[in-house]
């Protein structure tokens, strides 16, 4: 998305801005170490499901606000997705405006306590922070991000954004995850009757589902989720679009636009003998097992799950992260990462790695798994491994995993969780054959409209993208909203 | 929250349901199934619906009482909520009109042959239903399958009722008889392996429709994987329903025991805890 620099030099000449600059040096500023938030201990915390950073006091929030420059352009906001109007917001915590912040992040954002959260900042607008060029740190904008939000939601004064006039045009959102809840936001903003349909018994998507609770605490999801109600977007859960009700008998009921945002579907497998055993989980199961279903209180909640010993989870992502630290919480004496590349070559963010080994963490980086072998009864009790070696860089520019032959090697295992993708939900396509899909059976996207081959359906999120991040989902839904409003204003 | 609308026991431990949901009632197919959850501590199952109203607005649910959340349902009256409900989910049973077709159930898997077998019968086949079960109060459905079926084999282990044998013993004699065009098989896995290896001796195309551990069911978890001629399927998507000659049943058999001495262990506690 393009950055309107106009709309943010109307902000930044603000005269409490200009104030609030001259205030501080720029080196004085600079030379303040950026703060880091507070964590609960490896050793307590990965025996709990209770979020890990601590976040920000009001003190340290303000502290490291002053950090942030203020600068002219600010590159930060073209690494955000959604272009957040970063310092616009962190001037407001530097002079204590700890709410107008907020309002500031949800003018463009309608999650911040979930991106405060989840989002990759390392690589989006903390990667683009002038203080990079410096040599510095860059400001910690997630961290600021999560303390407004939170501080917002901890005094109860939670805003919601100014609303257009009822237009009364319905509109439905197909998923309650990221993108649908952006889309969503984004319309009732707009003035449009929005319905959004889940089909799962939470709102949230992987939220909800995948996100473990000790990253992003299912409260916030649903204060989230709380704010969209009020304003006045319908919620309707237990509900699958082209399958309860079909597309077409939607539209007879007035839906005159559409946003699939169903999200990962079904958990890729390697294709290895013995991966049909049981207590060979995909990290959607064990994920949605332990934060949807709550299996880890069994049998107060009456959803099982096998709280292994010697617990191997398969790929170097985020997923993987999530549930091998999962496991590890459900008292796993092992909690392995078995990985085919090397630790630089992970996908997963570079604080999830660091936070996983420092929960003890075994990390079997250049291992790739070659079998499974169950005992009498069909449970996995070891693993055949193969040591890998690196070639040349592969098509994902990263060093290509070569087998070492004569390298195998058995592992002990009694639970193996494989984190290594998904495919995009089967059951949308399947209702409605006319959509263009990819080979990937992503749905095919007008990048710059996130229009589908259908002119009233748009989508975005990981149908479209096969698996990404929850900001890149949401970025999705910012675009889909804008074209989603042209299109049905052109087609009146 | 969906309202149970009426409920009749079908025998010790299988109850019939009849709950109100207009739109699963009006977009459900033969072949399909919802996940219910009871309570906020609930989990996720699948059950196939055993009949529809779209008129009243209504589905009928068939459980039968073998663990927590089973038990649960059984136990619940007219007027009683279920949390949640949703469906239609699985692909409907291709109905074709393939000459002389034989559905065989087993014990309350001829719940959900019913809906099957009755739209076999209205495509236009001869149908033949063998029921099967321990004893005969375990046979359910019988009077509502007669309305249709051109016949009825009754088969019970321990003699009670119909035939004493196996449901593979009344399917044998029916086609030693004549010419049977179509297989469909429900109930234990077990019992569907064996209806499986004597179809295949007489070369009989064999659909069985399967009941594996599920989670969301709506094809996001692969709980409910299963091996279908040396390939991974998902029974909530690909399936329920499956050639049954390529369904690898051993394995199936052992994935349905995963959480067994764990499940086994939380019944007895519930069922301690309600005396």
């Amino acid at each position: 998305m393009p950055v309107d620099y106009n709309e943010l030099k109307k902000d930044r000449d603000a005269e409490w801005r200009e104030e609030l600059r001259k205030k501080v040096s720029a080196k004085d500023r600079s030379s303040q170490e950026r703060i880091k938030m507070p964590e609960r201990p490896p050793q307590v915390r990965n025996k709990d499901f209770f979020e890990v950073p601590e976040g920000f006091s009001e003190e340290q929030a303000v502290v490291e606000a002053s950090r942030c420059l203020d600068c002219p352009t600010p590159t930060c906001i073209s690494g955000c997705p959604v272009n957040i109007n970063i310092p616009g917001f962190i001037k407001e915590i530097e002079r204590r405006e700890f709410l107008q912040a907020a309002k500031v992040l949800k003018r463009t954002n309608a999650l911040p306590a979930v991106c405060g959260r989840v989002c990759p900042q390392e690589s989006q607008c903390e990667s683009k922070c002038i203080y990079n060029r410096m040599k510095k740190r860059p400001v910690a904008i997630g961290a600021l991000e999560r303390f407004s939000a939170d501080y917002e939601r901890k005094t109860g004064n939670i805003s919601i954004p100014e609303l257009a006039k009822n237009n009364n045009i319905k509109v439905a959102i197909v998923g309650s995850g990221p993108a649908g809840l952006t889309v969503a936001g984004e319309m009732a903003k707009l003035g449009y009757d929005v319905t959004v349909f889940e089909a799962l018994h939470e709102f949230g998507g992987v939220l909800v589902y995948g996100i473990p609770e000790f990253r992003l605490p299912k409260e916030i999801v649903r204060t989230e989720i709380n704010s969209l109600e009020r304003m006045g977007v319908k919620m309707v859960k237990n509900f699958i679009v082209g399958r309860t009700s079909t597309f077409e008998e939607l539209k007879n009921q007035g839906y005159r636009a559409f946003f699939i945002a169903s999200g990962a579907g079904l958990p890729t497998f390697m294709k290895i003998p013995g991966e049909n055993l049981i207590n060979i989980y995909s990290s959607n199961e064990y994920l949605t097992r332990v934060n949807l279903m709550k299996a880890f209180r069994f049998p107060e909640y009456d959803t099982p799950i096998v709280k292994g010993k010697n617990v191997a989870v398969i790929g170097g992502g985020n997923t993987a992260m999530d549930s091998v630290r999962t496991a590890k919480r459900l008292g796993a004496e092992r909690a392995m990462i078995v990985y085919r590349r090397s630790e630089s070559e992970m996908p997963a963010r570079i604080e999830e790695i660091h936070h996983a080994k420092e929960e003890g963490i075994e990390f079997l980086n250049l291992n790739n798994p070659l079998e499974y072998i169950g005992d009498a009864n069909g449970r996995v009790k070891q693993m055949k491994v193969q040591k890998m070696g690196l070639g040349e860089p592969d098509e994902s520019g990263r060093r290509r995993p070569q087998p070492i032959p004569g390298s195998e090697y058995l592992i002990d295992v009694d639970t193996v969780v494989v984190g290594i993708g998904t495919s995009p939900n089967p059951l949308i396509p399947a209702a409605l054959p006319q959509l263009e899909v990819t080979k990937w059976k992503t749905v095919v996207v007008n990048e710059k409209t996130m229009q589908t081959s259908i002119p009233e359906m748009f989508a975005g999120g990981d149908i479209v993208r096969g698996g990404a991040t929850v900001i890149l989902a949401m970025g999705d839904g910012k675009i889909a909203a804008e074209n989603m409003h042209l299109f049905i204003q052109e087609n009146k | 929250m969906y309202k149970i609308l009426e409920k009749e026991v079908l025998s010790e431990n299988v109850v019939k349901l009849i709950l109100d949901n207009p739109v699963i009632a009006k977009s459900r197919k033969a072949g399909q199934f919802v996940i219910v959850k009871i309570g906020e501590k609930g989990e996720r199952i699948p059950l196939t619906i055993a009949d529809a109203d779209p008129k009243n607005g209504t589905i009928t649910l068939i459980v039968q009482k073998v663990g927590v959340s089973s038990h649960k349902l059984c136990t619940m009256n007219p007027g009683d909520l279920v949390t949640d409900l949703v469906g239609p989910l699985g692909k409907a049973t291709e109905i074709e009109k393939v000459g002389t077709v034989i559905a065989a159930g087993g014990g309350v898997g001829i719940a959900p042959l019913y809906p099957i077998a009755k739209a076999f019968k209205e495509a236009g086949n001869r149908l033949i239903v063998v029921l099967a079960a321990r004893n005969k109060d375990l046979i359910i459905l019988e009077k509502e399958m007669r309305v249709f079926a051109d016949e009825i084999v009754v088969m019970t282990d321990d003699g009670s009722y119909g035939k004493k044998g196996l449901v593979t013993a009344g399917m044998e004699e029916v086609i030693n008889r004549e010419k049977v065009d179509l297989a469909v098989t429900i109930g234990p896995a077990i019992m569907m392996k064996f209806v499986a290896l004597l179809t295949q001796k007489y070369n009989i195309h064999t659909i069985a429709s399967l009941n594996t551990i599920m989670v969301d069911g709506t094809g996001m978890c692969g709980a409910c994987r299963i091996s279908v001629g040396g390939q991974t399927k998902f029974v909530c998507v690909d399936g329920p329903e499956f050639d049954a000659h390529k369904v690898d049943f051993d394995e199936m058999l052992k994935r349905l025991n995963a959480y067994k001495q764990d499940e086994e262990a939380a019944y007895k506690q519930y069922l301690e805890s309600l005396n």
